[in-house]
């Protein structure tokens, strides 16, 4: 499975969703279900795949699918 | 079967180079759990290391980081994760400790104070507590202080920081206990440490008065009930603050 494979099957995973609707309009503005909770599982999912441990600030800031690419690129995850 | 009571268990204790911290971190190796031991000075725990991991039959392995520095406490931990795949027990032992009166304060001294005692001390926990939600177990214990619940003559700095210690412990608990992570307090009375006994002699010799029991603490007697919080026999104890001081007042 490539990078971008792993990521989108987090999203895939959490939020229930086909992968065809995974973009720059998948947000925390834009997608129902996406609360506090759910992006604290978001981000939990996200480390344990990419082995990984997100700043605070960064996990404050993981609210968008594009956002999110940035932010565990950040961390050595290269797309 | 074995009968030690932290067997196999993940533990890491700060400020394991001396006095609570050193002994907190022998009787979990006794008890047969795997020590990572912390301390701020390279190679400051290795021969004692070795000889814990060879007398005890497990492994004791120094970690050496600031505490204060985020970065490293993160990457200690890290390490963790990644030798082991979880954290069992998380001490938060290490701190400083200042003696003087309200004019006295060294505001400079105050606020480093607050950043070991207190700060670190959160990290830790938020650290910590990242990885044992993951496993849905988990026991952190921290180490409060007989100051932090009466206040004390002398001491308002350091017993403010014994004070957020309580606080920072009863909503941490309330916080984690729906993972099943368990949080505590000690708050010992005055243990006859190596630092302390010095102190002591100088300047509180007197106070053994107050002590009920008349005597100091052994540092293992704060280890013991540390071992008690890190086993499987206080899976029910959570968001306590369980003071070890020999029925002392201030």
């Amino acid at each position: 499975m490539s990078v971008s494979e792993k990521y989108n099957s987090v999203f895939i995973s959490v939020f229930n969703v086909e992968a065809s609707v995974l973009g720059h309009d998948f947000t925390s503005d834009t997608v129902d279900n996406w609360d506090s909770i759910t992006q604290l599982s978001l981000v939990t999912a996200m480390e344990d795949t990419f082995d990984i441990m997100l700043d605070p600030e960064d996990i404050l800031n993981f609210k968008s699918y594009l956002a999110g690419k940035d932010i565990v690129a950040k961390y050595g995850v290269t797309f | 079967m074995s009968t030690r009571l932290l067997e196999g268990k993940i533990c890491l204790v700060t400020g394991a180079n001396r006095g609570i911290g050193n002994a907190i971190a022998e009787r979990y190796a006794e008890e047969g759990a795997v020590v990572f031991a912390n301390a701020r000075n390279e190679g400051s725990l290795d021969v004692w290391a070795k000889q814990c991991s060879e007398k005890y039959h497990t492994s004791v392995i120094p970690l050496y980081f600031d505490i204060t520095d985020a970065a490293a406490s993160k990457a200690a931990l890290l390490k963790i994760k990644s030798d082991f795949g979880r954290i069992d027990v998380l001490v938060n032992n290490a701190g400083m400790v200042t003696y003087e009166l309200l004019p006295m304060i060294d505001f400079e001294k105050l606020r480093a104070m607050f950043e070991v005692n207190v700060i670190a001390m959160i990290q830790l926990v938020q650290l910590a507590s990242r990885i044992m939600t993951r496993q849905k177990s988990g026991s952190i214990i921290n180490m409060s202080s007989v100051v932090g619940v009466q206040g004390v003559k002398g001491q308002l700095g350091y017993s403010a920081t014994k004070g957020a210690v309580i606080s920072i412990t009863k909503s941490a608990a309330k916080e984690l206990i729906e993972h099943n992570i368990r949080v505590n307090a000690i708050a010992p009375g005055m243990v006859g440490t190596e630092r302390f006994t010095a102190v002591f002699e100088e300047k509180f010799k007197d106070k053994i008065a107050n002590i009920g029991i008349g005597r100091l603490a052994e540092p293992n007697e704060i280890a013991n009930v540390c071992v008690f919080l890190a086993s499987d026999l206080s899976t029910y104890v959570t968001g306590q603050v369980i003071g070890v001081d020999g029925s002392a007042s201030f």
